[in-house]
């Protein structure tokens, strides 16, 4: 009886996908109310961001860049959750997320010396609301957790959402999160990308669960599976998470089905130890780019023209990007020690001193 | 004026700054309508509504979570884990995120956060209750250790603390809450944080020390005078930061120090006391700067708390070692 249970439930998760490999839509219900220029604008971003990511990890190679997650595979996942945001809706964001902060605002020169490991990377601009990516496996979900109740209690008209991958689902903090906001109906989403590998390990290997979006079930919240190569299916599910937020249905747990052509991080990991090319090939075919773009040209909204004019916008706001962040200040040990309190006590103050005669020779 | 317990200060401090600012937030495990485990929250949920003191599902990572994400959102968190043997299951809540929520934002944002828990030996509660894991917090950038060793100081230092715009972990001995009472104001007033107190004046050796062992000390300070050796007791009250200022003070008025605290030899600290005083006043010693501590032993269980816990004796004893030295 318990595994016909599981059985049944797990039946349950169906992958939801809008747009197949081909650029055709499948689910004419589910298609998304998105104007001509929406859309347009979906597949700028996605080149946009797939010529940033090539020219983040050349960048990387010649010892300019610093920490770098590739992100190419992961556009559709990444963007259309992001484009069903609204301006004044948060994003907590997992070390590979730079994308959606980028687009939601942060200057990209910033992003640059979040790479860099630079602290003005992590200065928001005001109004803006975002954080720094988070490093920490699983921490970003228990403190989206928490900025959904401030919005709520503040009785703001916006969302939390955050986002990591299918080994962060693994971690206990990705419970406690879900379970906090489910039990305070706190407006949040947690995106689970699973990009199939966390960095070696397989997502098979993770849990016993057949999709993540079931694990929704035991906080007592909606699971939803979804292509994540489908950028309109993407774009769906979290606007429908968004609008259930807000009419106090509470958070919304999206296991986004994708994957990352790169490296997990340009740190040295090697895919080939734990990754075939048949692997790669068969995810290749349902590239998120590829498929918006059938979907468009069969529509005659984009062209070769359009593309090869957002590559050279792309390649020239980087270029002027990386520009920003080397003529940054360099950042001092005495930056490092002012950011510590507001209040500095004074075996810090001592400290100060110290390092600014250091600096000032 | 009125006569309060320690416990009692505190709660008196929690609703104080809930009247002063509506961003102030009260929650944990059983901190809303039954008032704690320690009865810390009697009360308030009442007083102020279940929009601002409030229980959370059982998960101390969630709640650090649940607090860092509320100060972004402009509240002013006062977070409760129910025992600070706890404090293992959100670590990196605590010393991994909050403690660098503003260096990491360069200033933009900041954690207002006050992490009250009930700590410290003598009460026989079961394992990971008790613990005396102040050090880790201690040697964690980014956050302040306080200490309250009086109903007085507990009110006056949980208000600076949650008034503190940065976080503050707010440590409240379990065999202080209710073992005396003292004259405590009914209005609002605030002790500085990051300030000791001498709490016994004397020319013949400084007894530095915080928490419950501040009385272990002072007792150990009377039997002593008896002996005609005059000790000076102070209680650090913030133990990070340190105020050596008021430290190196008493030090180099007596020549002599022990430093006494209820942790392990290798926690708490006393090892930071010491290296302090012998980095600014080692010209100053007449005898070496000892420590009177538990020993480096996980804490006990109950049956064995007390002949594990540093008592009166060993303080005089110490004392004495370094006066005849």
């Amino acid at each position: 009886m318990a595994s016909n249970t599981l059985e049944q439930a797990e039946g349950h998760f169906e992958m939801f996908q809008v747009m197949n490999e081909e650029g055709e839509i499948v689910n004419k219900d589910a298609l998304p109310d998105l104007t001509d220029e929406d859309l347009q604008e979906l597949m700028k971003r996605m080149v946009y961001t797939r010529i940033w990511d090539q020219r983040a990890v050349s960048l990387n190679r010649q010892g300019r860049l610093g920490f770098y997650a590739p992100v190419a595979g992961q556009e559709a996942s990444m963007l259309g959750s992001q484009y069903a945001l609204e301006q004044e809706d948060w994003i907590v964001p997992g070390y590979r997320d730079v994308p959606q902060i980028v687009w939601h605002g942060l200057p990209l020169y910033q992003a640059f010396l979040f790479s860099r490991g630079h602290f003005h990377g992590g200065q928001i601009p005001e109004e803006l609301n975002v954080l720094s990516p988070q490093i920490i496996i699983g921490a970003q979900i228990v403190q989206t957790a928490g900025v959904a109740l401030g919005l709520k209690k503040k009785e703001k008209n916006s969302v939390a959402i955050t986002y990591t991958g299918d080994g962060g689902a693994s971690q206990g903090d990705f419970y406690e999160g879900m379970n906090f906001a489910g039990s305070f109906k706190a407006p949040a989403i947690f995106v689970v990308q699973n990009n199939q590998f966390a960095i070696s390990v397989p997502a098979d290997a993770q849990t016993s669960a057949k999709t993540i979006a079931q694990k929704g079930v035991a906080a007592g919240i909606p699971g939803v599976q979804v292509d994540g190569m489908d950028v309109l299916a993407v774009y769906a599910a979290t606007k429908e998470a968004r609008e259930r937020a807000l009419d106090g249905g509470g958070p919304t747990l999206l296991e986004t089905l994708c994957y990352r052509y790169g490296p997990h991080t340009m740190a040295g990991d090697d895919p080939t130890r734990y990754r075939t090319s048949d692997l790669d090939d068969e995810w290749e075919k349902r590239d998120p780019l590829v498929r918006l773009r059938k979907y468009l040209e069969s529509k005659d909204l984009w062209s070769e023209e359009q593309e090869n004019e957002v590559v050279d916008t792309a390649k020239e706001e980087i270029k002027a990007a990386i520009k920003e962040a080397d003529d940054t200040p360099k950042q001092k040990v005495s930056d490092l020690i002012e950011n510590m309190h507001e209040v500095l006590p004074p075996h810090l103050k001592d400290q100060l001193e110290e390092y600014r005669e250091k600096e000032s020779k | 004026m009125a006569q309060m317990t320690m416990i009692q200060a505190i709660t008196d401090a929690m609703r104080t700054e809930l009247k002063n600012d509506e961003n102030v937030l009260v929650f944990g495990e059983d901190v809303g309508q039954y008032g704690g485990v320690f009865r810390a929250t009697e009360g308030l949920q009442k007083e102020f509504g279940e929009d601002r003191v409030f229980d959370t599902p059982l998960a101390e990572s969630g709640i650090s979570g649940l607090s860092i994400g509320l100060s972004l959102t402009g509240f002013r968190p006062v977070m409760e884990i129910q025992f600070f043997g706890f404090v293992f299951e959100t670590m990196d809540g605590i010393s991994g995120q909050m403690s660098r929520l503003r260096y990491r934002s360069g200033g933009h944002y900041n954690a207002p956060i006050t992490v009250r828990s009930p700590f410290g030996g003598g009460v026989k509660t079961p394992e990971l209750h008790a613990d005396s894991l102040e050090g880790l917090m201690a040697q964690s950038p980014g956050l302040r250790v306080v200490i309250p060793s009086s109903p007085y100081d507990a009110k006056g230092l949980l208000i600076s603390s949650i008034r503190n715009n940065d976080p503050v972990i707010f440590l409240e001995h379990m065999k202080l809450y209710r073992s005396f009472r003292e004259e405590v104001p009914e209005e609002e007033y605030t002790v500085d944080l990051d300030k000791a107190e001498v709490k016994r004046e004397g020319k013949d050796v400084s007894i530095i020390t915080y928490g419950a062992m501040v009385h272990t000390s002072l007792k150990a300070a009377e039997e002593l005078a008896e002996d005609g050796i005059e000790a000076e007791v102070v209680d650090l009250r913030t133990i990070s930061p340190l105020d050596m200022e008021t430290v190196l003070e008493s030090v180099k008025k007596t020549n002599r120090a022990i430093v006494v605290q209820e942790a392990q030899k290798q926690a708490g600290i006393a090892s930071n006391v010491v290296a302090e005083i012998n980095e600014h006043a080692i010209l100053h010693l007449e005898a070496p700067v000892l420590r009177v501590t538990a020993p480096d032993t996980v804490f006990p269980f109950a049956a064995a708390e007390d002949i594990w816990l540093p008592d009166h004796t060993n303080v005089t004893e110490k004392a004495k070692e370094v006066v005849h030295f």
